[in-house]
């Protein structure tokens, strides 16, 4: 059993490839709380997809190796505040305008990768995660961003949980609630930024969503939910990569299947003690 | 469909308006562009008065609540508590009950979180609910009689009691003016009931108190000022003088049928539900 457990650790890229999951794997969940809370889960998936005209316009300037990171955040943020507008009311529907948005995105930035050569490749590391070619300085980015990100919410925690219980609530408190809404849509956009190269964009819906879905199952107290969800994110992560690795099957893909076993399992549960 | 009686008799008028809890000042709003949904509301609402503001379907009740409480972006004029502009900072703050339908009830936090809610304004940026607020958040739950259920979540609770927590929320604001959306739809008469003697003692410490309801008939015996809305306000006063048949007509328009007879009159709505 030790040796299952510590054979993979003799590749460095296995170490920080752990490294990586943990981190995205409780950014992801915490975050990922409020975003299956406030019932923005289209929001999610949408601004992981709209990314990549700014991993697109990044990658044809330095190649696989250019600031690809820089280049999501500046796509994520924008399509963010963007999408924050656009669903501010109006004729279309919330939903109806995401989707316009995102699918346009994506298509610009499926036809920026497809000048270059080796696009195929590259656009399949973008999509899927690539996370046996994660370096030290993408793990750093990740440390400081999902640092960052944690902070914010513990920080502002019992302003978001207001505005996003009952937002009348928030504005007769006076809170500057649109400001703190477009706030939580910039953190989904950051954390869908620094978990791209781990999950990657088609995937990264199901690091937000599943495990704090699973948690939200399986209790009625928001701060445990968010710790459930956050081990049940990290675990996901840890199991997901022994098993890419065992079974060699992509990372990404084995990740978010033991997260959607967590949750099947929480739902189980849960349709049990209900009846 | 709704019954009602009306009595003939009139209630006694209300006080000289000495003290202006809540003014609201020419408010309109939009949603969008050329959708109106309120057109120059006026009205005040004495210290510790209680109205209750009436009219169909999309007359725009639950968004007046949205455009006093600051949160419609597209509105224009003013709304003054105790004087206070609420576009200014030192605006005292309003308690707000939300409609049953607007809360997600399934989001997963106590019935003491929810009242703590109502002490994030007092407490400040970067600070966590301490001993004080918590006192605070008791006390309240003791004046609606739920500090037995603190530690429930708040799905397990009844529709009444849901109603009362909200209350205590709005109690441990420390906020003096009160508005509840729709309190009673979706509670039973004995959960009505309890909810009415929490506003009545609110009354008798001045709490100022502004709900909206689509029953004519609670409102008519309940309440001794309604507001008739529909998109601008029709008609502001006491019950008999509001719920004529013709400014009943205008907010209504044909949905409504009346009938005299004798001493009250009988008005059926086809207009009964949220």
């Amino acid at each position: 059993m030790l040796t299952f457990l510590l054979a993979p650790l003799q590749y460095t890229f296995m170490v920080r490839g752990l490294a990586a999951v943990v981190m995205v794997g409780l950014v992801c969940a915490v975050v990922g709380s409020f975003v299956v809370l406030r019932g923005m889960a289209f929001f999610g998936d949408a601004l992981a997809h709209a990314i990549l005209p700014g991993v697109g316009v990044a990658y044809l300037v330095g190649g696989a190796s250019g600031p690809l990171f820089w280049g999501a955040l500046g796509a994520a943020i924008l399509t963010a505040l963007g999408i924050g507008a656009v669903t501010r009311g109006g004729r279309l529907r919330e939903d109806t305008a995401i989707g316009v948005v995102f699918a346009g995105m994506f298509a610009l930035g499926v036809a920026l990768i497809s000048t270059a050569r080796s696009y195929t490749a590259d656009l399949a590391h973008i999509l899927f995660g690539n996370i046996l070619a994660i370096t030290n300085n993408d793990l750093l980015l990740i440390a400081l961003f999902g640092g960052a990100i944690l902070l914010v919410i513990a920080a502002l925690y019992k302003e978001f949980v207001v505005i996003s219980f009952d937002p009348v609530h928030a504005a007769s408190l006076r809170l500057p609630v649109e400001p703190l809404r477009y706030l939580l849509l910039v953190l989904v956009a950051v954390t869908v930024v620094v978990s791209l190269q781990t999950i990657g964009a088609g995937l990264m819906t199901a690091m937000l969503i599943t495990p704090a879905a699973a948690a939200h199952l399986l209790t009625k107290r928001l701060g445990h939910m968010i710790s459930l969800a956050a081990f049940i994110g990290a675990g996901a992560g840890v199991i997901g990569l022994y098993l890419s690795y065992y079974v060699a099957i992509a990372s990404g893909a084995a990740i978010v299947l033991v997260a959607t076993a967590g949750f099947g399992g929480a739902w189980l549960w849960h349709t049990v003690k209900q009846s | 469909m709704t019954l009602l009686q009306t009595p003939t008799l009139s209630l006694p008028s209300r006080p000289a308006p000495d003290c202006a809890a809540l003014a609201l000042v020419n408010l309109s709003a939009e949603y969008g562009k050329s959708r109106p949904v309120l057109e120059q509301v006026s009205f005040v609402v004495e210290c510790g008065e209680r109205a209750a503001i009436v009219g169909p379907n999309g007359a725009g009740k639950s968004t007046l609540f949205q455009v006093i409480v600051g949160l419609l972006p597209h509105a224009t004029g003013d709304v003054l508590v105790h004087g206070h502009s609420h576009h200014a900072g030192d605006c005292p703050s309003i308690g707000y009950v939300p409609q049953r339908e607007a809360v997600n009830w399934n989001f997963p936090v106590s019935v003491m979180d929810v009242v703590l809610m109502g002490r994030v304004k007092e407490l400040g940026w970067l600070r966590w609910p301490g001993a004080a607020d918590r006192k605070a958040a008791h006390s309240a739950l003791e004046q609606v009689g739920l500090e037995a259920l603190a530690a429930r979540p708040i799905s397990d609770l009844s529709g009444g009691q849901q109603q009362r927590v909200f209350i205590a929320r709005a109690l441990a604001q420390q906020a003096d003016v009160l508005l509840l959306d729709e309190p009673f739809s979706g509670v039973d008469v004995e959960a009505q009931a309890s909810i009415f003697d929490i506003l009545d003692h609110l009354q008798t410490q001045n709490v100022t108190v502004l709900i909206s309801t689509h029953d004519l008939q609670m409102a008519t015996t309940r309440f001794d000022r309604l507001i008739l809305l529909n998109r601008r306000v029709i008609a502001d006063g006491p019950a008999d003088s509001v719920l004529t048949p013709e400014r009943l007509a205008a907010a209504y328009g044909g949905r409504l049928t009346f009938w005299r007879d004798g001493e009250a009159v009988t008005v059926s709505a086809d207009d009964c539900c949220p």
